[in-house]
């Protein structure tokens, strides 16, 4: 037996090839966007273990350093290392703010870390890592910096000796690594202004400038211009030792709150990338929505082009079954054009993205799925209208 | 006569009450195998209606009909005798339409053959039997062609073909000279004659085209639903 579908297919196939593409586009964005929450999560997932921790220590009853604010004594590592099970523990700050690059500010988000410690960068894609105290830094290639350029971070420049990559924030914002003394600094760096202005507010304050007592107002002044806080202490556990356990000592003897690493993908995925989520969830809806109205509606239009040809078919005593299986062949081709684009479609633009586009093919094969049940189900208006033709209209008045 | 369709009392009454209008009324009509027979008539006069009763599409409200000397409809008998009009349609009676409606994405060849294949036959079986009629009506040459390549009188010859596919008793021609110049109409018309005298199919044309009304030897006139049949010219256009 001939495949009606597929004569009709290859009789107007300019069209129909047309018409899928134009549907594939569809597909591709749906594709694409499934893919930018895939990238989220993954991203969220390199930003941990890039991080080379196991615990993740942060402000009591906080859920920093990436969800919340989190503010900690920088030597509170100190406490940390002498509990049992912790091989290594460093502070890291994280502060998202504007780096000057040449005469354009790129939005970073800057992690102050010390070299050999957990927070450094996991790998280089070219240069070295930091070897002086001050004023060098490690960009994630996203930031667009290359080796040896100079950045402007507050009031200070920082040569970029290392690139590194998938090192961004959850928002996703590239990261730039620098040593930490410079991050706390820069974290509450005044301008010169600012300055003169709390030191005459401070010389001001007899209780703080008493001239009996000689040195108050340098240490008062000094202590004003020096932070000593920190977002987090990375821990990293010992061969033999849970994280979950060193966590818990951490929480009952530091006073501070300790996140193991499964417990902060849950913060970073579960609440932070949640709105996102259903962000992108309800655009999948509507996309998923709008393609099967386009089907639906392409494949109606395309069927009642051809209302005089199924009632003659149907007068000749070609079965219903025939003709509804030719409407729904095509839908399913429709499909098939269209999801074959959008996959190759998705593919050649996701690296474009400014983030990361995760293309899984699990999703690719449930995106197959769901639209092929779509193109069948936006065939049946179009069926229905066929099934509806009555052969006699082929007959004369 | 040998019978190849004979119709006895045929009613059909469309709505009911005051607003019934009685389409046919008590016609009847006897073509034998392999004869061509005219029905004409002014428009509204119940030559479509007939033509649908007969092509099993639309139900009598009364009557009875033979197709090839086996009852096809009898209302005093529980009106159809199959439950399968479709098969019946498929396999005993073929159609010609006003224009030629192939099936725009199928070539000549399996436009024919689409019957034979819709009738179980296989693929070969039927394109074979394609091309025996498309060399019979002499369009053999454009058997690969698309329907949309072919003049209008190659066109309804390709019809003609897919009406006698399956070899039915009886082919129902509806107007099938009306979009062809004189020439081609009277073409038409003798390969319909050629055509029922060389498969012994009888054959019912629907006309109002004066030009070919006189080839018929005999015509059946319908007017208000009711046929009168008559003696036609017979002109000989061989």
């Amino acid at each position: 037996m001939i495949s009606l579908a597929g004569r009709d297919i290859l009789h107007s196939w300019g069209k129909f090839v047309l018409t899928g593409m134009g549907l594939g586009l569809l597909i591709g964005a749906t594709l694409t966007m499934a893919g930018v929450y895939r990238g989220m999560v993954d991203d969220a997932k390199v930003l941990l273990t890039n991080s080379g921790a196991d615990i993740w220590v942060v402000q009591k009853d906080t859920q920093g350093p990436y969800a919340e604010a989190s503010s900690i004594r920088d030597d509170a590592y100190r406490g940390v290392l002498g509990l049992p099970g912790v091989a290594q523990a460093a502070s890291v700050t994280y502060l998202t703010m504007q780096v000057r690059h040449g005469d354009t500010d790129e939005r970073t988000m800057v992690v102050g870390f010390e070299p050999g410690q957990p927070g450094e960068p996991a790998y280089l894609l070219a240069g070295r890592r930091l070897s002086r105290g001050h004023y060098e830094a490690i960009a994630d290639v996203k930031t667009g910096f290359r080796l040896g350029e100079r950045i402007r971070i507050r009031r200070h420049d920082y040569e970029v000796v290392g690139l590194t990559r998938r090192m961004v924030s959850s928002g996703g914002d590239p990261m730039v690594f620098i040593p930490l003394k410079d991050a706390q600094e820069a974290q509450f760096l005044k301008d010169n202004d600012a300055i003169i202005s709390d030191r005459a507010r401070t010389a001001g304050n007899p209780g703080l400038n008493r001239p009996g007592v000689p040195g108050l107002l340098d240490a008062v002044n000094a202590a004003q211009t020096i932070n000593h806080s920190v977002n987090a202490v990375l821990v990293k556990v010992g061969a033999g030792d849970t994280a979950e356990t060193v966590a818990q000592d951490i929480r009952r003897w530091k006073h501070l709150q300790a996140y193991t690493r499964a417990q902060m993908e849950e913060i970073l995925i579960a609440k932070l990338i949640a709105t996102s989520a259903k962000q992108i969830g309800m655009f999948l809806v509507i996309l998923t929505i709008v393609s099967a109205a386009i089907v639906a509606f392409i494949i109606y239009t395309m069927t009642l082009g051809k209302i005089r040809e199924i009632a003659v078919l149907k007068l000749i005593g070609t079965r219903n079954r025939s003709i509804a299986g030719m409407i729904l062949q095509q839908a399913m081709g429709l499909g098939l054009i269209g999801f074959v684009v959008g996959k190759i479609s998705a593919t050649i633009w996701a690296p474009a993205f400014p983030k990361y586009v995760l293309l899984e093919t699990a999703d690719a094969m449930r995106a197959f799925a769901i639209v092929m049940v779509v193109c069948a189900l936006a065939s049946t208006l179009a069926i229905r209208a066929a099934l509806k033709v009555d052969p006699a209209t082929a007959i004369g008045g | 006569m040998d019978e190849g369709i004979r119709i006895e009392g045929l009613s059909k009454r469309y709505g009911a009450g005051d607003t019934a209008v009685d389409a046919l009324k008590e016609v009847n009509m006897s073509i034998a195998p392999g004869e061509v027979v005219g029905l004409v008539g002014p428009s509204g006069s119940g030559k479509t209606t007939l033509l649908k009763c007969l092509g099993a599409v639309i139900e009598p409200t009364r009557g009875r009909m033979t197709l090839g000397g086996e009852v096809i409809y009898d209302s005093d008998d529980g009106g159809w005798k199959t439950k399968d009009l479709r098969a019946l349609r498929r396999d005993r009676i073929g159609f010609i339409f006003q224009a030629p409606y192939l099936i725009p994405f199928l070539d000549v060849t399996d436009n024919v053959a689409l019957l034979p294949m819709l009738a179980g036959r296989t693929n070969g079986a039927s394109r074979a039997r394609a091309l025996e009629l498309l060399q019979a009506l002499d369009v053999a040459h454009r058997a690969k062609a698309q329907p949309s390549e072919l003049s209008g009188g190659e066109q309804q010859r390709v019809s003609i073909a897919r009406a006698l596919a399956n070899q039915p008793p009886v082919i129902l021609a509806d107007e099938p000279t009306a979009p062809l110049d004189s020439d081609r109409a009277l073409a038409v018309v003798r390969i319909l004659n050629q055509m029922a005298s060389q498969y012994q199919t009888a054959i019912i044309v629907v006309t109002h085209d004066e030009k070919i009304i006189p080839t018929f030897k005999r015509i059946y006139h319908i007017r208000d639903g009711r046929t009168v049949e008559e003696a036609g010219e017979g002109r000989d256009i061989s």
